[in-house]
């Protein structure tokens, strides 16, 4: 087993290091130095004396392999260097913005796990009845919905109407709670859709076998052969899928952050954005890839520990 | 007293399908007597497999349904009975073993596990059924039971899968065993010690079995009573010696004549000609007319049973439309089986 | 070495009715492809059947008239026509449903500017009302119509070459001489796919500049990994199959092969992959729009109105018509897609399993 964790580890390691010369690439080679120094420098027309510096200052008149070098190294000790636009050090803003973007991004992760299993139990229970069509058209349309009209609506529900918490706003020295729960609230019920969806269909594919049939044979009962039979098979690929959570997360994050002004991680990179700020940029894709990786291997963990034919093999 | 445990009575499940209704079970009638066997042999689409199913009520939803009939079991009609009911039957008054032991079993669960679920759920603790277990496992001839016991299905053969499969149908003494197709996923040296298996523990239980089957070499092997199935329904039945010696209707007989022992070396094969009609849509009269080489007038319409056959041949004393040279019912084929029955070490299969 | 696009996409810059026209032909294009394939399909029954089960559901058919008619409303988009009286090419569309611009807000079918402290009467009548910038909501609506069309479509057509060839290739060469060709491939879009798609999306964007033709090499780039992923996973499956061995055994040559035996097996894969991709093509270009990296400014985009219509929402009275109409056109099509992609996938898939 920790044989397992370890072959996985390290076979992140080339990844990581691809995703680093793909991001390389990406950022100092897909256009010419002048054009990403004025691209970066678009809101104040910039002078050829301020765009020379600027690429002086970025390290992009460096020989490739020099660039190469640095900024993977640089990226991997996490020296992610001063942001373009307000020069402060992104380090730093990072580390504050993790505690509420990872308090929203976990809780989320798990009530959507959570109440996903829980509705696709429902609806299979109830397969071909019309609980499960409805299930199945609400699950439809809400996969079709953009991820905005979410926010935009139950911002609207929850916080004009309902006054159950703040629109806007901040504070980490008092209760986070008070200011995290409507938005960890919409990212579940965004992600819900398409999650319920795909667990229904797990189940679905394992109500058939021969095994479940056996199960019955012996007399056990419906509830149990659902919840007990069938759910404990089809977690399987319901835990290996958990891991494409993760981008509805870092998209949640995104504009959940941007709507209701929570200085997080994901605000951090749309005022990125705005301001043209490439280092500050390139600094959180590397970090969110890194998460992801991460992500991907805890999955592939607890696959191993859930299967007992791969767990003792 | 009578020593009926088992009483299908004109059964009817169908099936709903883009092609209109399968009537895959339609009519079917046979009894099950205490302590004894019961064959019901036929070739794959019968509709033996299902008749099976539909005793217990496993019969695949939506689309399959029982249309009809009654399943009488110790005086009780199951088909009248309550779902917690019919619970009680399953896996305690009736166990049944399926046909694929790979995939039988939850690859999620331990051995013990499932085999402890079967007589927790009928209510033993789970200390008893542990003890139990393990006896079960010595029962079928599976060595080392603690051990397999914290094994899970993936780590044992697909013979031990099966042994484990009849321990577990038989863990709470069930008064019926139903058997469909248990050994035709299993290697051929397997399946003779399965057989041997499934006869030694009737014997020794005073258990009922009703066996599933394609293979009349098991036939011959273990069942006392045999109901041959066509298309849907029961053909002929009769005793297991009386079959194998003077077969009645024209499809067994075509079965035992084509079996290749039977056949002389150097001649052709004696074939069933034609195929197996359309399950959505039986012919209106005898099902087997359009093969059987003793068609008549009479078998356009559905053929009565008399003594257990379906076949107008029975009627007035078989004679209708026989030519000369054509061997009649009662009369035998040049190529007439032995009164010995078939080794099952090499079974001959019906399937075409 | 500077950005191979970049010639292409000056050029493109400076040939604006060229550009007009690349992004008019690839609707036809796609139709006119799917249209072929349609009627070669159509000629072995395993499609027949699966027309006829498509043909039986009722949402599958109205997804279909649905997008049928979203594509005659880009398709009139894409028409140009020559408008004397301003001296301008306009399209179709243009010439049916533009209306004149006014000052400022105004709610649907009124008479009169929202929001204002004067409010002044309007020049013509909106059914949907007007933006801030005083420009009618159901026209900037159908204009979006076409810019989905050509995101979805547009994409897709860059991304199926790509995800089948290397997915081809990957999937053919695994474990065998050159079992090299497999890893690269493997490496390469395991290396894609572990950056989350959002984050690489708008990494191209940031660096390519806006634009439909940049939104659609950045939705590419995230898109082809999935395909290829499935195409490898689909040509393992079918290289063992006993039909190639045996064409194999009788000579065929690899590329025989791999045209003849394994890609026609591919098609139900991609198709599925690519019209359940549209939909969310249409999303993503809707939220790189909004966080500002989308197809830029002057094209008319759902995903642009949704980012109008931002602090709308937020005044007294409550401009709420942008938004809505944006969020229910784009609704609408996503939804078809999802449907029919839905229906495609349970007509074709379990067919051709069994």
């Amino acid at each position: 087993m920790l044989n397992y964790i370890v072959r996985r580890v390290l076979y992140a390691i080339p990844t990581l290091i691809g995703v680093l010369l793909v991001t390389w690439f990406l950022f100092f080679k897909t256009a010419s130095p002048e054009v990403i120094a004025r691209r970066n420098l678009s809101s104040r027309a910039p002078t050829q004396a301020q765009i020379q510096s600027w690429i002086k200052g970025h390290g992009y008149d460096k020989p490739p392999l020099d660039q190469l070098q640095n900024s993977t190294l640089d990226m991997m000790r996490f020296r992610f260097g001063k942001s373009d636009a307000t020069k402060e050090d992104i380090l730093e803003r990072v580390k504050k913005g993790v505690v509420p973007s990872f308090t929203i991004g976990f809780n989320s992760f798990v009530a959507t796990v959570f109440f996903a299993v829980i509705f696709a139990a429902i609806a299979a229970y109830f397969r071909g009845t019309y609980v499960d069509t409805m299930t199945t058209v609400i699950c439809v349309i809400g996969m079709s919905l953009v991820y905005m009209i979410y926010i935009i609506g139950f911002q609207f529900l929850f916080c004009k109407i309902l006054k159950l918490g703040p629109t806007w706003g901040f504070n980490p020295d008092e209760n986070l709670i008070k200011y995290i729960l409507i938005p960890t609230i919409i990212g579940v019920v965004a992600g819900l859709a398409t999650e319920i969806r795909l667990y229904r269909t797990f189940l679905l594919e394992e109500i058939n076998l021969d095994y479940v049939r056996t199960a019955r044979a012996k007399g056990v009962a419906e509830p149990a052969v659902l919840l007990k039979h069938v759910l404990k098979n089809a977690l399987i690929p319901i835990i290996t899928n958990t891991v494409a959570v993760l981008p509805g997360l870092i998209l949640g994050s995104l504009l959940l952050e941007n709507f209701f002004g929570i200085p997080g991680l994901g605000s951090y990179l749309v005022e990125a954005i705005s301001a043209n700020d490439f280092t500050v940029v390139r600094a959180m894709v590397f970090l969110g890839t890194l998460l992801y990786i991460v992500g991907l291997i805890l999955t592939d963990i607890a696959y191993a520990l859930v299967d007992p034919r791969v767990r003792l093999s | 007293m009578s020593d009926v445990l088992l009483s299908v009575e004109n059964l009817k499940t169908y099936f709903r399908t883009s092609r209109g209704i399968v009537k895959a079970v339609d009519g079917v009638s046979f009894t099950v007597e205490k302590g004894k066997t019961r064959a019901l042999v036929g070739e794959s689409g019968c509709g033996k497999s299902m008749t099976a199913l539909s005793i217990l009520q496993l019969v695949p939803e939506p689309a399959g349904y029982i249309d009809g009939g009654k399943i009488v079991f110790e005086g009780r009609d199951l088909l009248d009975l309550t779902w917690s009911d019919m619970r009680t039957v399953r896996g305690k008054d009736i166990g049944m073993i399926f046909q694929e032991p790979m995939t039988s079993l939850n690859p999620t669960f331990t051995i013990g596990s499932q085999l402890s679920e079967a007589m927790t759920i009928h209510g033993k603790d789970f200390g008893t059924a542990i003890e139990r277990a393990v006896e079960l496992l010595d029962l079928v001839g599976i060595k080392d039971a603690r051990q397999t016991l914290r094994q899970y299905p993936h780590e044992l053969s697909g013979g031990m899968r099966q042994r484990v499969m009849i321990a577990i149908a038989l863990s709470n003494n069930p008064k019926l065993l139903i058997a469909d197709e248990p050994t035709t996923a299993l290697d051929v040296t397997v399946q003779a010690q399965i057989l041997r298996l499934l006869k030694d523990l009737q014997e020794r239980l005073g258990m009922a079995v009703l066996m599933i089957t394609h293979n009349l070499g098991i036939v011959s092997e273990i069942a006392d009573d045999v109901s041959v199935m066509y298309a849907g329904q029961v053909v002929e039945e009769s005793a297991t010696g009386a079959l194998f010696s003077m077969p009645r209707h024209p499809y067994t007989q075509g079965l035992f004549a084509s079996l290749p022992a039977r056949n002389p070396r150097g001649q052709d094969l004696e074939t069933l000609e034609g195929i197996v009609p359309d399950a959505a849509a039986w012919p209106s009269g005898c099902r087997f007319a359009e093969r059987c080489k003793k068609k008549f007038d009479a078998c356009s319409v559905p053929a009565p049973v008399v003594e257990g056959v379906r076949c107008h041949l029975m009627v007035s004393g078989g004679t209708g439309g026989v030519e000369n040279g054509e061997w009649g019912v009662g009369n035998q084929p040049p190529n007439s089986p032995l009164t010995t029955p078939h080794s099952p070490d090499a079974p001959e299969a019906i399937d075409a | 070495m500077g950005n191979p696009l970049l010639p292409l996409q000056l050029w493109l810059d400076d040939h604006p009715v060229l550009q007009n026209w690349l992004y008019n032909l690839v609707p036809v294009l796609v139709i006119v492809l799917l249209a072929l394939a349609l009627r070669q399909g159509l000629k072995q029954p395993i499609w027949a059947e699966a027309a006829r089960r498509i043909r039986r559901r009722p949402a599958a058919l109205w997804a279909i008239g649905i997008i049928g008619f979203y594509g005659l409303i880009a398709f009139s988009d894409s028409i140009g026509l020559y408008d004397a009286k301003k001296q301008e090419r306009v399209s179709l569309l243009d010439a049916i449903s533009r209306r004149e611009k006014e000052r400022y807000y105004s709610a649907p079918l009124a008479t009169m500017t929202t929001g204002e402290a004067f409010p002044k009467p309007l020049k013509e009548k909106h059914i949907l009302g007007t933006d801030g910038k005083g420009d009618d909501v159901l026209y900037q609506t159908l204009k979006g119509a076409r810019t989905a069309f050509i995101i979805g479509g547009l994409t897709s057509l860059l991304t199926i070459p790509v995800g089948i060839i290397l997915g081809l290739l990957s999937g053919f060469y695994s474990g065998t001489k050159y079992k090299w060709i497999d890893d690269l491939i493997t490496y390469i879009y395991t290396v894609i796919s572990s950056i989350p798609s959002i984050l690489l999306q708008i990494a191209f964007v940031m660096v390519l500049g806006k634009g439909i033709f940049q939104i659609c090499i950045a939705l590419g780039m995230a898109r082809w990994v999935g395909l290829c992923r499935q195409v490898r996973g689909e040509t393992l499956r079918h290289r063992e199959r006993e039909y190639v061995r045996g064409a194999r055994a009788l000579g065929v040559s690899t590329w025989g092969i791999l045209t003849r035996h394994i890609l026609p097996n591919l098609l139900p894969t991609v198709i599925i992959f690519t019209t359940l991709g549209i939909s969310g093509l249409i999303l993503s270009e809707a939220i790189l729009s909004y966080l500002g990296v989308g197809v830029g400014d002057g094209v008319g985009s759902w995903g642009n109105m949704i980012n109008a219509s931002r602090d709308e929402l937020a005044r007294e009275p409550i401009l709420w018509w942008n938004l809505a109409s944006a969020s229910t056109a784009m609704l609408g099509i996503v939804l078809a897609f999802n449907l029919l992609g839905d229906a495609l996938r349970d007509a074709i898939d379990p067919r051709l399993r069994s």
